[in-house]
């Protein structure tokens, strides 16, 4: 019977093609952060419960299919039990297994979760370091990166230094949006009205891609960045540079930012806190309050040409 | 208003849409003229409260839905398959994502599912119709009316485009402008109200209009399925109605419940949205559990293995889906806490299915399987089906979810739950109602040819996107603008493609058995192989379903029946049958409310006024309404019965 036989090489395939995939390189299982590999060794985990799952059913499957189908050649009296229709004992078994792999997952989610709260814990032999602050603003459909300490801001792109804890705080001025930088760590929603903390940091140096992955409106696309995790002293250096060449950001430019739209890549030697907390009751109806009529403009989002602005 | 600001302008495939649209409603209205239909269309369907008609009803408008947002489907892969084509832009993108995944649940699963329990259930459990057959039309035509309005948004004003899911504050009057949010809201509150309707419906029918001496744990496992569902329904739709309704007031009437400005809550619309929308998912999966569970016990020709199991794990998992919301928003901030017990009970839920599986694994032990079509579309469902599972699993550790969520891991999460499950089941059921509905069984050979297309289609097309996901694609997005995304997009666009044309190909085979399918001549259609009271009566089932109700105490009755040699024509038993009238009003009724909401779609509040009225006057009408119905003779019954029957 064709069924049998297709169906039989389910499992075969689905080996074959995880294993082929293990070629391939996929951010969310290549870590470079704790966080990231937290949740990575967490995935890792749970996969083995799963597989096993996958295996166990599809094997009783391919053998049902195959000993019990109707028409097999040599089928005996005894292979058929019409009435056949409980077992305590086996009902049992089936029971409390998933119930054991329901807590021996639960077990290492809540205790990661909890650890995702706080600041990643520094590596044996290292000490503390103090998390970075920064905080993290959407505005359709853009992102503003604010470091309170060094009085800085970007528009579309992230600095951090490796090795060192970063604490976002998370808000938004508008939609909905999320936070995503998978080489890192996990996401977490920004809201208007609300602050949400995130804690990720970067183990090796590089430039990794972030984005809003929460659907936000036609130019959700476009609203990505580019994380530069740099060493100490080149953070160091590039805080210096923007301090020195980049002006102020003045209140009107500020304003003139937040309209609904796509904008370049930009810096400044001052950060929006000074003017508004997206996070408060206060300020979360800002820009609907100001720009309402702009949101009925279409931004004609369509080619692939575009890319460049998307990075 | 001039019309030109109400229809959608400017997009070549809304132009050959409108065309399209227009020739066929005229070809439809020229061929009922033409062969003088109107009044067979009107007296036979419009009017009807006959279960059986207004299934299959129920089940041709799903099909069309499921045609459109097939094609939504297809669009969006193309799109992401070919981003150098430039085929959709940003917007049209989004406004299609939403209308595929509103329609597909709300206008698709759902309608499939409540047309297969209106055919079969009043047949399983040896019932004449439902308890309020003049509310289940009703219930028919606020569905149809509904979907309607909602898929005209197509032509006439503008798509909807902040997801199925319409999250505030993207889906408030502030950003998002214009009607499409507002066909969204009315469309499925118009249809919200025929659910709820038919799930108290088939609530009391099942409670009250069982065959003498059944029991509830004598009930066929499917009917079982449609009472936990009916539950559902009861207790998850009123919050989804009362969400609606808040955000229209928001929309319409400036109100500011989910809105940035004025202290408005818009976080409470997520919680609102899915303290329905997770027992929703439960809604349209455990009635395909039923429909598995009779498929693969009819052609296993075996008795379904740990029955009271099967029934009592439904309903564990129809109290755990209340309480399971919160996983959809884990990311939102609400503590390890909060998220450690959602994470767990979420979790949880797998225990109970992993039940059920087991329970279908046993059934084929020492069974005889015979791969019908309908059984293909049901075995496949449970390997497919696992991996959807273990995803979901996956999915509920909170702390892994942060990377999981808003990603095509997700997206291939659902579709496997949703298509293995729900999809499969749809056609399994069909197929195998098939001939209880029509006379006759849909074609085995070309039924194969769509099941193996669909099915492979299927995994080609979703089990890439788990890929995509751990490689950080994020879901909603119009464009494949990274480079390493494209291939695994173009292997799963060639999937969805695979599927379509299954679809094409089953559709087909409904016009090809309709010309050459041998007619049925007996009521036990699959070989003689009916374990329930549906395969006991005739086919075409006779409208009053049963001449003689049997008595019942047990699980499979007619298998006893069949060995004592009884059947539901004993004429020494015959008495009148008393039967519901057919009548124009739930049309009408439904028909005033659609006008109020296409205008609160405008917000065009005095032609809304009209409409709401409109439906009240009916409402009060109906309230004075002394129709009691009519009795079937006994000289009818027998004549009827024994033409079908060859006495």
């Amino acid at each position: 019977m064709k069924a049998k036989h297709l169906l039989g090489l389910l499992p075969l395939g689905l080996i074959l093609f995880l294993s082929g995939c293990g070629q391939l390189e996929m951010t969310v299982l290549d870590p470079k952060g704790p966080v990231a590999e937290s949740q990575y060794e967490l995935i890792k985990y749970s996969l083995w419960f799963m597989l096993g799952i996958i295996v166990v059913v599809f094997a009783l499957f391919t053998f049902m299919l195959i000993k019990y189908r109707e028409n097999r050649p040599g089928r005996k009296e005894s292979d058929y039990d019409p009435n056949l229709h409980g077992n305590t004992a086996i009902e049992i078994v089936w029971t409390v297994i998933p119930i054991v792999i329901v807590i021996l997952l639960s077990i290492p989610t809540v205790t990661t979760l909890y650890d995702l709260e706080k600041s990643p814990e520094p590596v044996e032999g290292q000490e503390a370091k103090e998390p970075l602050v920064i905080h993290a603003t959407t505005a359709d459909w853009k992102w503003f990166f604010s470091y309170p300490e060094q009085d800085i801001e970007t528009v579309n792109y992230l600095h951090i230094p490796v090795d060192r804890p970063i604490e976002f705080r998370l808000t938004s001025a508008d939609s909905m949006t999320a936070l995503w930088i998978p080489a890192l760590g996990g996401q977490k929603y920004n809201m208007a009205g609300m602050m949400n903390k995130l804690y990720l940091q970067a183990d090796e140096e590089g430039i990794y891609d972030g984005r809003n992955s929460n659907f936000n409106g036609e130019g959700f696309a476009a609203q990505t960045f580019k994380t530069h995790v740099e060493s100490e002293e080149a953070f160091d250096a590039w805080v210096n540079d923007i301090k020195t060449e980049k002006p102020e950001l003045t209140k009107e430019q500020y304003d003139e930012l937040l309209k609904p739209g796509l904008t370049g890549k930009d810096a400044f030697s001052s950060t929006h806190l000074e003017y508004i907390n997206h996070a408060s009751s206060d300020g979360m109806g800002y820009v609907v309050d100001n720009y309402e009529e702009l949101f009925e403009e279409k931004l004609h989002l369509e080619e692939i040409e575009k890319q460049e602005s998307f990075q | 208003m001039h019309i030109t600001d109400i229809l959608v302008t400017g997009e070549p495939i809304i132009y050959g849409a409108m065309v399209s649209i227009a020739l066929v409603t005229i070809a439809i209205l020229f061929l009922l003229t033409y062969f003088k239909k109107w009044g067979w269309l009107w007296r036979e369907w419009l009017t009807t409260v006959d279960h059986k008609k207004i299934g299959i009803m129920y089940i041709l408008s799903a099909l069309v839905m499921l045609f459109r947002g097939g094609m939504d489907a297809l669009m969006m892969r193309v799109n992401l398959a070919f981003p150098e084509l430039g085929f959709l832009s940003s917007q049209h993108y989004n406004e299609i994502f939403t209308t595929h995944g509103t329609i597909m649940i709300i206008f698709m699963a759902m309608p499939f599912l409540i047309g297969l329990m209106n055919i079969i259930v009043p047949l399983q459990i040896g019932a004449r119709d439902f308890a309020f057959p003049y509310l289940n039309a009703m219930s028919f035509w606020s569905f149809f009316i509904g979907a309607m309005l909602f898929n005209i948004s197509f032509v006439i004003g503008g798509s909807p485009d902040a997801g199925w899911t319409s999250y505030t504050p993207l889906s408030g009057a502030a950003m998002s402008p214009g009607p499409g949010q507002n066909f969204y809201l009315m469309g499925l509150q118009l249809s919200g109200i025929g659910t709820l309707a038919t799930g108290i419906n088939l609530m009391v029918t099942i409670l009250k209009m069982r065959a003498p001496g059944m029991k509830l744990f004598h009930m066929p496992i499917f009917t079982w399925s449609t009472l936990v569902t009916c539950f559902i329904i009861v207790f998850a739709f009123p919050i989804l109605t009362v969400a609606l309704a808040l955000l229209t007031i928001d929309r319409v009437f400036g109100s500011q419940f989910f809105t940035l400005t004025g202290e408005g809550l818009p976080m409470m619309w997520a919680n609102l949205f899915w303290m329905w929308g997770h027992p929703e998912v439960y809604i349209v999966i455990l009635p395909a559990f039923g429909i598995f569970s009779e498929v693969i016990a009819t052609f296993a020709k075996k008795r379904l293995f740990g029955y009271s199991a099967m029934v009592w794990s439904m309903i564990i998992i129809a109290l755990l889906s209340f309480i399971v919301w919160v996983h959809h928003f884990f990311t939102m901030g609400a503590g390890a806490f909060v998220n450690s017990v959602f994470s767990i009970s979420t979790m949880l839920i797998a225990v109970p299915t992993g039940v059920k599986i087991f329970n279908w694994l046993a059934t084929l032990y020492k069974s005889k399987i015979e791969f019908t079509v309908p059984m293909l579309w049901s075995l496949a469902f449970i390997p497919s089906f696992i991996l959807g599972g273990v995803t979901g699993v996956m999915l509920g550790m909170a702390a892994a979810d942060y990377q999981f969520h808003n990603s095509y891991f997700l997206v291939a999460h659902f579709h496997y739950v949703l298509i293995a499950g729900t999809v499969f089941a749809c056609f399994a059921g069909l197929v195998f109602w098939y001939p209880k509905m029509f006379g006759h069984k849909m074609n085995e050979r070309i039924g194969k040819w769509a099941f193996w297309l669909f099915f492979a289609g299927f995994h080609i097309c979703f089990f890439p996107q788990y890929f995509l996901g751990l490689d950080g694609m994020p879901r909603r997005l119009f464009i494949t603008n990274i480079a390493e995304w494209l291939p695994l997009n173009v292997i799963s666009t060639g999937g969805a493609f695979l599927m379509g044309v299954g679809f094409v190909v089953f559709v087909y085979n409904v016009y090809y058995s309709f010309r050459y399918s041998e007619r049925e001549t007996t009521g036990d259609s699959w070989n003689g192989n009916g374990r329930t009271l549906e395969w006991a009566t005739t086919t075409p089932v006779p409208y009053y379903n049963f001449a003689t109700v049997p008595y019942v105490d047990e699980i499979d009755p007619y298998v006893r029946m069949k060995e004592e040699g009884k059947t539901t024509f004993d004429e020494s038993q015959l008495k009148p049958i008393h039967m519901p009238s057919y009548t124009g009003a739930p049309i009408i009724m439904m028909s005033f409310l659609g006008l109020a909401s296409f205008a609160l779609v405008f917000e065009w509040i005095p032609v809304a006024i009209f409409g709401l009225v409109g439906g009240l006057v009916m409402m009060i009408l109906r309230s004075f309404d002394y129709d009691d119905g009519y009795y079937v003779k006994v000289d009818e019954i027998k004549r009827i019965e024994r033409k079908a029957r060859g006495l």
